[in-house]
């Protein structure tokens, strides 16, 4: 890409300057948001009727987790309330079940990784009893840390969470999400991130139960040198909706990003949604990024959308790129492996397998994939 | 003593007849070559056999030891002793090639190798073969070059051990060394116990794994049939003859 600055932008303002289009309104204040329809380019795929009323402002605080929090050695935690600074800094709601869900919590976790932190992870085992639960929480990791923290949703009940994440100057953080849950549960969260200088934030998002899991992991960068790899693993069975909702927005010079997600569907009405939003805007020169969705139809019956979009409003990048692919499993490869006297439902599972495997050893943190690779298993032999 | 005996076959692709009632028997101890221009359903032949999708039967038999290969599955097909060495062998993302080895043995077999022997009758064969023991680690196919593909089709010959073997223009794309290293890995397979159908286009494997018989394949059926001679002869003046007489 060579083309003088501009050239390749959208609509301009009165200064000249390139605007992004994709960049949806934002706020804390949930009034500021109307109840959705469903008509909404930003829950056209979402079946509102299974929201469990987070979305019209039925919902309210009833349930509880049972929580299990292992924090290593100078890790940290607070209870604190809205008007700390460090609530919501990472990012606003952008849209009105996150901006209910910041309105609605009581009180908001802050998790601090002292500076150049090193050590296990963090680990926060939630459990959910049934109910709806509301929550903010905050991870303050301070410059130069690395840190690796690993959220495990388990049980029932229906969620609706802000996660934060302020990634200091020269920090490494790998955030895992792993949802887990029961078949009836639902889970609404937005994931921001806010990445110092050099910084590196990994996100991991795992999704395999649920009746509807709906994430929206976000990153935003404040100074040159963030890194941000997003990957993604997500397993649709019958009836299961599971969206994942990214937006990596560069907004200053020399940040890379990867987003890498894949998905399984099996099954009657498995759904699954993959929203890719990338915006370079005209102060990011020299932006290196690129997002990938694969998905893979098991049965006949199941729906993978996939939308990439990659606004730039600079000419001066070093590389901008996206692939989205759906379907089926390939007949070659099955021929292939069954002519060397593999049955038909081995010959499934080992692709399967191989499509995730790759995937899985780029998560980084060992029991993690071990976990991963058993739960794949288990979809597999259902 | 194994026999496999296709008798009659006939083969659509589509609404297209590629196969026009091919007549052949392979026994144990015999290696057969099957000769002929592009295009005159040689490899049509070796898929039908092995059972691709893509591959209609219209007519004819084919039996391994009396059984209906043509009522079989593919897994089943190799599981009863058949095996395909393919043209263009198919990448597996994902699948290490020591995992997929491993999971075909198995089925093969019946029951899982035990591990230390699997390991070592898999380094002996990459041994034989001049392969790398990193190969084991890669993806199946995936990013190998054309010569390593065959040298992997050769591997899964050694390790699957079936009764008859079919090789689809396993030559087609090597160079003269491994043109060598993949014909010694076929004349290790080729035993009293076991037959060998070898399709190619060019006489130059030949010079390698001397056949029992040749035939001349044109225009979906079997139009000659010879000795090595037939291969000396085809080299010498080609397919014209027979090309024309299909025409």
């Amino acid at each position: 890409m060579g083309s003088e600055k501009g050239l390749l932008a959208g609509p301009g303002n009165a200064t000249g300057k390139p605007l992004s289009t994709l960049h949806e309104k934002s706020s804390f204040n949930v009034e500021d948001f109307p109840v959705p329809t469903g008509r909404e380019e930003e829950w056209r795929f979402t079946p509102l009727s299974r929201l469990k009323g987070l979305h019209d402002g039925k919902a309210v605080q009833d349930g509880a987790d049972k929580v299990d929090l292992s924090l290593p050695e100078g890790v940290t935690a607070e209870l604190v309330d809205r008007d700390d600074p460090r609530v919501g800094k990472a990012g606003a709601p952008v849209d009105r079940v996150a901006a209910q869900a910041y309105a609605s919590f009581e009180k908001a976790t802050v998790l601090t990784v002292p500076q150049e932190f090193t050590g296990d992870p963090v680990r926060i085992d939630l459990h959910g009893q049934g109910g709806t639960v509301f929550s903010h929480l905050v991870v303050d990791v301070k410059p130069m840390a690395e840190a690796v923290v690993v959220i495990d949703h388990t049980g029932t009940g229906v969620r609706a969470a802000n996660i934060d994440f302020l990634v200091g100057d020269g920090a490494k953080v790998t955030f895992v999400s792993l949802q887990d849950w029961d078949a009836d549960a639902v889970h609404v969260a937005q994931h921001n991130a806010r990445l110092g200088r050099d910084a590196t934030y990994r996100s991991v998002v795992v999704s395999l139960g649920g009746d509807l899991v709906r994430l929206s992991p976000r990153v935003n960068y404040t100074a040159p040198g963030g890194d941000a790899e997003l990957i993604g693993l997500y397993f649709a069975d019958a009836g299961q909706h599971l969206e994942h909702r990214l937006l990596v927005d560069h907004s200053v010079p020399n940040c890379r990003s990867r987003v890498t997600y894949k998905g399984a569907l099996q099954g009657e009405a498995a759904h699954s949604v993959w929203i890719g939003d990338v915006i370079i805007r005209a102060e990011a020169e020299g932006t290196d990024t690129y997002e990938y969705n694969r998905n893979l139809l098991l049965t006949d019956a199941a729906r993978a959308d996939s939308v990439p979009n990659l606004e730039i409003l600079t000419g001066e990048i070093a590389g901008a790129g996206h692939a989205s692919a759906s379907g089926r499993l390939d007949d070659e490869h099955l021929f292939y492996l069954q002519a060397r006297g593999i049955p038909a439902d081995t010959a499934r599972r080992l692709i399967v397998h191989g499509f995730f495997n790759e995937l899985i050893g780029r998560i980084g943190v060992p029991e993690v994939e071990e976990r991963v690779l058993a739960a794949v298993e288990a979809e597999l032999a259902r | 003593m194994s026999t496999l005996e296709i008798r009659g076959l006939r083969v659509n692709v589509g609404d297209k007849e590629i196969l026009r009632g091919v007549d052949l028997t392979v026994r144990s101890g015999e290696t057969h070559a099957i000769m002929g221009p592009n295009g005159s359903g040689k490899s049509t032949l070796a898929y039908a056999i092995a059972g691709h999708p893509k591959y209609t039967i219209t007519g004819g038999s084919v039996l391994l030891d009396g059984a209906d290969v043509l009522a079989m599955r593919v897994d089943e097909r190799a599981r009863a002793g058949l095996f395909l060495a393919m043209q263009y062998p198919v990448e597996v993302p994902g699948v290490s090639v020591s995992n997929f080895l491993r999971t075909a043995v198995t089925a093969v077999q019946g029951e899982a190798p035990k591990l230390r022997r699997f390991a070592a009758d898999l380094k002996a064969g990459m041994d034989a073969l001049h392969m790398d023991s990193s190969f084991a680690q890669r993806n199946t196919n995936e990013g190998f070059s054309g010569g390593e593909k065959k040298r992997h089709e050769i591997l899964q010959l050694e390790l699957l051990k079936p009764k008859i073997a079919i090789l689809d223009e396993t030559d087609s794309g090597l160079d003269v060394d491994a043109l060598r290293v993949v014909s010694e890995g076929i004349n290790r397979f080729r035993s009293s116990e076991t037959g060998v159908l070898l399709i190619t286009h060019y006489t130059r494997i030949l010079r390698y794994v001397t056949p029992d018989f040749v035939h001349v394949f044109a225009g979906g059926r079997i139009v000659e049939e010879g000795g090595p001679e037939l291969a000396e002869r085809l080299e010498s003046e080609g397919y014209e003859a027979y090309a024309k007489a299909t025409a």
